[in-house]
């Protein structure tokens, strides 16, 4: 049953694109701090949550989705400066806690001012599901992995060709030496969440359409997030969305497979079992320490 | 030298204090009655109890305002559970021993009203639950009863109403949420007794943001004539409608009670259309004729939700409605708070029309609703209207 | 921390606990008490592994899942004496416990974070989804504790049960810090490759502790089971890990006391919370998120270096 499986692949890939956005934004912290930022599922929530109340009150979508990125954005902003920038020095898993302690702030805030109900977003291009060897596919569907595409490209060049992109990329690889080139490290901290509220925000604006939305959708994604981002190596872009797309497409040949209710089992056995043989996920590489 | 650890001692000693201060005791004398509510009016399933309470909130203030019951005033006690039975748990034995509330109502969802129902038990307290599933009241428990319809009755409606269709193989999608498997095993148990043949059973977790492969499953299996998709209330319904449509599945969908939401239209869209499930009759009111006996409950009910919260009730504030009117009515029976005789008042609940339908306990049935609460809606046009 | 401070401390929480009951409270008050001692309990466990060690454990609910899962399933569906079923859990759980430690403890910082948190999810789905043994995500009901014969029923029996229990884990775990055993530990977060080049077996070491915490926890996790009457998969979820994972770091890392506080503190709030209805989620983040700002090693540390200071101010 051929096109099923390609059912299965699709369906696996679409989730999956979704998880390797919600994984680059832990990337792209943890490169710039050594921080894992429980906060990331929150602001897809965000974004989301922001668009589709906009949408609700009749805004055009373009619009609304540029409104849902910058409060993502801006929260990142504000979450680095008041959150995280009081408590540098303090010990990781403390700041573990705060990027906690920051996701119940915005999920309660949420709550508060939009509400606890369940949001959509129109699909972009409408309803029509699209044929492809022998499966469908949600026309919204291509516009995930595109922008994802898009978006991983556009990083490419930014880490890349641009000052300030290689200047992340310094400091993650040291700190102490980005600072004594000159690097202001305090931006490019700032600079990461930032850009981590953006691509959440994109992401979850890009599958409200499929998933919907609410105050409380950031925890299943921050916590799938993480795993992906995990799997592939914690720091590594190329690692997050390979982590991201293997997570989905596991789930979803789980799920066709063998059975839906243990899909979430296998991946994260699966996730266990390849850290037994590489203790820092696919692409984490061998690590020296300074003794 | 151990300054400090005599202060953190001190900090909790003085925590404790705070705890021990005894709650002041009701007066003894003409008491209100104390009505206890536990509802989780937060957490993920909030925008099920938040109505839930509302309605409770609204109407004890309207007996009080016509004059109370039996003589006296009726009190509010509720608490949140922030759907966590652990809480739940623990508010009942609040409610019980510090609060002493004279009776109980509660339970947003199975597990938290279950959580309650051993408490009221060992207290010998009568506690009107709003939560779906049978074991409430399989087997039956003196002092617990129920309002919703049991799952079991949802799914021999659902069945029904697929025979009538002349439907007889089908398929089924099921929550593995307490209440979509409780549904899953009553769709299982009861099928045969209407002729129909589940051969394809898949499920999907509540939480799930695609339920593609499980329909794919669905789709190649032969020879089906309907799927049932048995959700609970939230996104996940509307989710499975899309992606049932975006795969070019036709076939006839049924869906339970809890999927007949306004949210479930907003979110599905045109994937909706089509759709049957069984409801209470109050949530169609107007389409009603008038001499259907749920007709001006369920008027009276809608106009004063809107006169005070201004905007439309949501139909799980009936649960709780009826629960409180249940009790209402028992007092009056028993005329007292003697747990014992409201107890067999409740019981003896016979023809009392609620929003849920018309309930006649006995003492071997704590729920008191038949097959014929349920009417069968569509959803056409974007709404929900009678299914024929 | 010394002798005498310890000797000091639990004396002092003997006392505490001695004088609650002669205050008079209510049912509630009693529950409270107990949900606290039985969490400060799994918190110091969880202290053990992490405040001294540094593994950060993002999944210990699941142990203690399996011992309420443990208790509840052998005595309901098999009819087990509780205690002979609650050591079957803790054995059980201790045997998982020693079979994943040692891949799972080879990992560092956040990859042994997201094993821990495999773990935890995938003890959860199990017993979400196991519906014939577990009762699915409706849960199920356990009977009451009963030992030698007689029920343990009651708020004031389960007080003094748990609080014995808590001071006797207290004793332990201080006597633990304090011996070379628990230097070893010390020395290990402070730094693991130093601590081998001392000649500390420091992989021995971590299992141990792993395992002792998780038996720890799923010893509480049956008596949580009784006491409540009723268990459900949210007892091993992610929420729960999380809230243990918050007692350990608001109490105080590596402090035995700071466990206990950390556990009130944790048990408590949202009870008065609840005040703020929907904003309550809102305002438990602005506090959590502030005190760890403010207070970055925790309360107990933080009060204690705070003492410190005005006292060597006060010498001058």
């Amino acid at each position: 049953m051929s096109s099923q499986l390609v059912q299965f692949l699709f369906s696996g890939l679409t989730v999956g694109a979704m998880y390797a956005l919600a994984a680059l934004g832990y990337a792209l912290i943890y490169n710039a701090s050594h921080l894992v930022n429980f906060a990331q599922g929150e602001f897809i929530m965000l974004g989301a949550m922001v668009a589709s109340v906009m949408v609700e009150a009749r805004l055009p979508l373009p619009v609304a989705i540029a409104a849902g990125i910058a409060a993502a954005t801006a929260t990142g902003v504000l979450m680095e400066r008041l959150a995280i920038r009081p408590a540098r020095g303090a010990p990781h898993i403390t700041l573990l806690i705060i990027t906690l302690g920051v996701a119940l702030v915005i999920r309660g805030a949420v709550q508060v001012v939009l509400g606890k109900g369940n949001h959509g977003l129109p699909p972009f291009s409408g309803e029509a599901p699209v044929h492809f060897a022998g499966a469908t596919l949600s026309s919204q569907s291509l516009w995930v992995f595109g922008v994802t595409i898009a978006i991983v490209l556009l990083l490419a060049w930014y880490f890349g060709r641009t000052r300030s992109g290689k200047a992340m990329l310094a400091t993650s690889h040291n700190a102490l030496a980005a600072r004594l080139v000159g690097i202001d490290t305090q931006w490019v901290l700032m600079g990461s969440f930032a850009m981590s509220g953006a691509l959440g925000a994109i992401g979850g604006v890009l599958v409200a359409p499929i998933t919907f939305t609410s105050y409380d959708a950031g925890v299943v994604l921050g916590v799938k997030g993480f795993a992906a981002a995990a799997l592939g190596g914690l720091g590594s872009g190329p690692g997050a969305i390979v982590g991201g797309l293997l997570l989905g497409v596991l789930e979803a040949l789980t799920a066709g497979y063998l059975s839906a209710a243990y899909k979430d089992v296998v991946a994260y056995l699966a996730i266990l079992l390849v850290f037994i043989f590489l203790p820092r996920g696919l692409f984490g590489g061998q690590r020296t320490d300074r003794v | 030298m151990n300054s400090s650890l005599i202060r953190i001692a001190a900090v909790s000693a003085g925590l404790m204090l705070s705890l021990a201060a005894p709650v002041p005791a009701a007066a003894q004398a003409a008491p209100p009655i104390r009505i206890g509510a536990v509802l989780s009016t937060t957490g993920p399933v909030g925008f099920i109890g938040d109505p839930q309470l509302k309605v409770l909130e609204l109407y004890v203030k309207r007996i009080n305002e016509q004059g109370g019951l039996i003589g006296r005033k009726l009190e509010l006690v509720a608490y949140d559970d922030q759907s966590d039975p652990n809480n739940a748990n623990t508010f009942a034995k609040r409610l019980i021993d510090s609060d002493k509330v004279d009776m109980m109502i509660g339970g947003t969802i199975s597990p938290t009203a279950l959580a309650m129902a051993p408490h009221a038990e060992r207290a010998g307290l009568p506690y009107i639950s709003t939560g779906g599933s049978a074991a409430l009241v399989e087997p039956v428990k003196k002092w617990v009863f129920k309002t919703p319809p049991t799952d079991r009755l949802v799914a021999e409606r659902i069945l029904q109403d697929m025979k009538d269709k002349g439907i007889a193989r089908i398929g089924l999608l099921s929550e593995t949420s307490g209440f979509g498997q409780s549904g899953r095993k009553e769709v299982q148990g009861s099928a045969q007794k209407y002729g129909i043949t589940v051969a394809a059973d898949e499920s999907y977790g509540a939480k799930d943001t695609d339920v593609t492969p499980q329909l794919t499953k669905i789709r190649s299996t032969p020879g089906l004539q309907a799927v049932l998709v048995f959700s609970g209330a939230g996104p996940a319904p509307a989710m499975a409608l899309r992606n049932y449509t975006q795969l070019g599945m036709k076939l006839p969908v049924w869906m339970p009670h809890a999927a007949v939401n306004q949210e479930l239209i907003k979110l599905a869209g045109s994937a909706a259309e089509g759709a049957r499930m069984p409801t209470a009759a109050f949530v169609v009111v107007d389409a009603l004729p008038d001499s259907d006996s749920s007709k001006a409950v369920g008027k009276a009910f809608y106009q004063t939700y809107k006169d005070v919260y201004k905007t439309d009730a949501s139909p799980f504030g009936a649960n709780t409605y009826d629960a409180l009117m249940i009790a209402v009515d028992a007092i009056k029976r028993a005329g007292s708070t003697d747990k014992a005789k409201v107890r067999d008042a409740i019981e003896h609940t016979q023809g009392l029309i609620g929003l849920n339908g018309t309930f006649r306990m006995s003492a071997d049935d704590h729920n008191g609703l038949k097959m014929d609460s349920l009417r069968m809606v569509e959803v056409r046009d974007g709404r929900f209207t009678v299914g024929k | 921390m010394n002798r005498s401070r310890s000797r000091a401390g639990v004396a002092i929480l003997a006392a505490v606990l001695l004088v609650f009951p002669l205050l008079g409270p209510g049912a509630y008050a009693y529950d409270l008490v107990i949900r606290i001692s039985m969490s400060a309990v799994v918190v110091i466990g969880l202290n053990l592994l992490f405040g001294y060690t540094g593994q950060i454990s993002l999944g210990h609910a699941a142990f203690y899942g399996l011992g309420a899962y443990a208790s509840a399933i052998l005595t309901t569906h098999f009819a087990w004496p509780a205690l002979a079923a609650m050591a079957a859990g803790a054995a059980a759980t201790g045997l998982l416990a020693l079979a994943v430690s040692r891949p799972i403890l080879k990992l560092s910082g956040h990859h042994l974070a997201m094993g821990t948190l495999a773990l935890g999810l995938i003890a959860s789905t199990v017993f979400n989804n196991e519906t014939r043994w577990t009762g699915g995500s409706d849960g199920m009901p356990v009977p009451p504790l009963a030992m030698f014969g007689a029920e343990l029923a009651g708020e004031f029996a389960w007080y003094v049960l748990t609080s014995l229990l808590l001071l006797v884990v207290v004793v332990a775990a201080l006597n633990l810090v304090d011996s070379p055993a628990g230097r070893a530990l010390q020395a290990i977060r402070g730094s693991e490759t130093a601590a081998r080049v001392a000649g500390i077996e420091t992989a021995r070491f971590k299992s141990r502790v792993f395992v002792l915490s998780a038996v720890l926890a799923s010893v509480m996790g049956s008596l949580a089971a009784h006491y409540v009457a009723f268990i459900t998969p949210g007892a091993a979820g992610l929420a729960r890990s999380v809230e243990f994972l918050m007692m350990v770091v608001f109490g105080g890392m590596a402090s035995v006391f700071g466990s206990i506080v950390g556990a009130a503190f944790v048990t408590l709030l949202p009870q008065f919370l609840h005040a703020f209805e929907s904003w309550e989620t809102l305002v438990l983040g602005l506090i959590l998120t502030a005190a760890m700002i403010f207070m970055p090693g925790g309360i107990v540390p933080t009060l204690r270096g705070a003492l410190a200071r005005r006292r060597k101010e006060a010498a001058r």
